[in-house]
């Protein structure tokens, strides 16, 4: 077997190591050494963004990605975006504005909308389209998905002008 | 789907990557964004016994500029170049074809020296490069040396490039600045992978002949290829809309047009002329 390769990376907010084969993937890294089964896997050929996670601040698709290639990174994951009560902009709008059917494409959607309001915090209509090409849904139709990432720029910018953070993930929120 | 075992190397220099290519006999492979090299791996189309991770090296990053061309490191990925102001003010055509590649996540990890040495048929840059006569800056054993995309693209999926080089970053030549350009692609409607993808540059003199013309093309045939036959018959003409349509029948004189179940050759064939016609058109009326 081939020598397993020792890979330490923080995944929202926490610190951790593992000796991996250099070939497993990172979504079987997330999901299976680390339990955090929220990232999820539709389709496996690089195709659908189920398996969409964040990784120095980048939206990227996990199941295209070895875990060995994450080492020193930074990854953040549905788990991070929120908690009951305490819910990410994100996910209080998808639940606003019913941006889920069945939630399976759901994380993967949330983190790439993030990835989209990153790099442009008050995306248009078609902008948003655009950013969300690699995603796919086969519940909503799309539309209320739209919805609920305009509603997301709408709260993060409230949100900003009044802690100046809108944008952190990951740790303690 | 899970790739074949290999054994995984993180390589923290350009020289440690050559060496450790040159020792792995032909039996190791670079991994660059990972953006073809793993969907292949998973597939089990391509079990390489080593993979040399460049992903981190940040001197092969960037862009700059460099007289009349942008010098464009191997590992910048599809959204700097996309974004890039220096990419964006004196090439937008590649910004342009770069912000058409794959989606959101697929450019954030996806690089442009890993695009042109993959040397996929169906890839965007590769007609981007010939249209702006591409230098590839390749480094090797014996030190590094300059080569012109032109003749680099072999086949599908095979390149120039030795085994054991690598290739540290592509110049592209900025254009007159009254030119215009464009790329226009036909997406796959299931791999967003260009079916035909048209990349146009263009200027006219102060009498309206066309004084610049570099058109290639990616996507109908087996390499990308540059359509000499459409700039020949439009060097020094005054574009009309018939000298256009002529000229835009001749798009795929060049290539060695394929054919598959989604896409006939005739159906290429036609779908080259459409897209050069509308791209002249853009561009020259
Ligand atoms: C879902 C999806 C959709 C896509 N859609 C498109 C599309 O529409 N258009 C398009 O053009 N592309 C598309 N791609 C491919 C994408 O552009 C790839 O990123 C690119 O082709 C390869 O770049 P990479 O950095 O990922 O290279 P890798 O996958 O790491 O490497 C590819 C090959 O190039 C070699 N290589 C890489 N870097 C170097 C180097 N510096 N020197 C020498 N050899 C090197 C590797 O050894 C390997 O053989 C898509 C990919 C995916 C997964
Ligand atoms: S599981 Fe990764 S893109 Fe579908
Ligand atoms: S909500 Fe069911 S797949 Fe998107």
């Amino acid at each position: 077997m081939a020598k397993k390769v020792e890979v330490s990376v923080t995944v929202n907010g926490k610190a951790y190591s593992a000796e991996v084969e250099p070939r497993m993937l990172l979504v079987h890294f997330l999901r299976e050494t680390l339990n955090l089964t929220g990232t999820h896997i539709g389709c496996d050929t690089s195709q659908c963004g189920a398996c969409t996670v964040m990784v120095n601040g980048e939206a990227v698709k996990s199941c295209t990605m070895l875990a060995v290639q994450a080492a020193g990174c930074q990854v953040t994951t549905v788990e991070g975006l929120g908690e009951v009560g305490n819910l990410h902009p994100i996910q209080q709008s998808f639940w606003e504005k019913h941006g889920l059917q069945c939630g399976f494409c759901t994380p993967g959607v949330m983190i790439a909308s993030i990835g989209l309001l990153q790099q442009n915090p008050n995306p248009s209509e078609e902008e948003i389209r655009d950013a969300l090409e690699g995603v796919i849904c086969r519940c909503t139709g799309y539309q209320f998905i739209v919805e609920a990432v305009k509603h997301a720029a709408q709260l993060m910018a409230v949100d900003e002008t009044e802690t100046g953070n809108a944008l952190q993930i990951g740790e303690g929120r | 789907m899970i790739p074949n075992q290999f054994s995984y190397v993180r390589a923290e220099s350009i020289d440690e990557a050559i060496r450790l290519l040159h020792e792995s006999n032909g039996e190791g492979k670079l991994l660059a964004g990972g953006h073809s090299l793993i969907p292949l791996m998973k597939f089990r189309l391509t079990t390489p016994s080593t993979l040399i991770d460049i992903g981190h090296l940040s001197e092969l990053r960037g862009v700059r500029k460099a007289e009349n061309r942008l010098v464009i490191g191997a590992l910048t990925t599809h959204r700097e170049v996309h974004s890039h102001p220096l990419v964006q003010e004196h090439l937008p055509v590649l910004a342009k074809a770069a912000g058409q590649i794959g989606d959101l996540q697929v450019r954030n990890r996806g690089t442009i020296g890993g695009n042109l040495a993959h040397a996929d048929p169906a890839a965007d840059l590769p007609a981007v490069a010939l249209a702006l006569d591409a230098m590839l800056e390749i480094q090797g054993e014996d030190g590094a040396e300059i080569a012109s995309v032109d003749g680099f693209f072999l086949g599908p999926l095979v390149t120039a490039l030795p085994d054991t080089s690598i290739l540290t970053s592509v110049s592209f030549l900025i254009p007159p600045a009254h030119a215009k350009s464009t790329y226009l692609k036909y997406a796959h409607p299931a791999s967003g992978y260009a079916v035909v993808g048209v990349c146009a540059i263009a200027a006219k003199d102060p009498d309206g002949a066309v004084e610049f013309i570099r058109i290639a093309i990616n996507g109908v045939a087996d390499v990308a290829y540059h359509c000499v036959a459409v700039e020949q018959k439009l060097q020094g003409q005054l574009p009309t809309e018939e000298t256009i349509r002529e000229a835009a029948l001749l798009a795929a004189e060049d290539g060695e047009i394929g054919s598959d179940h989604f896409a006939s050759e005739e159906y290429r064939r036609h779908l080259c002329s459409v897209y050069t016609e509308r791209a002249l058109r853009d561009l020259l009326l």
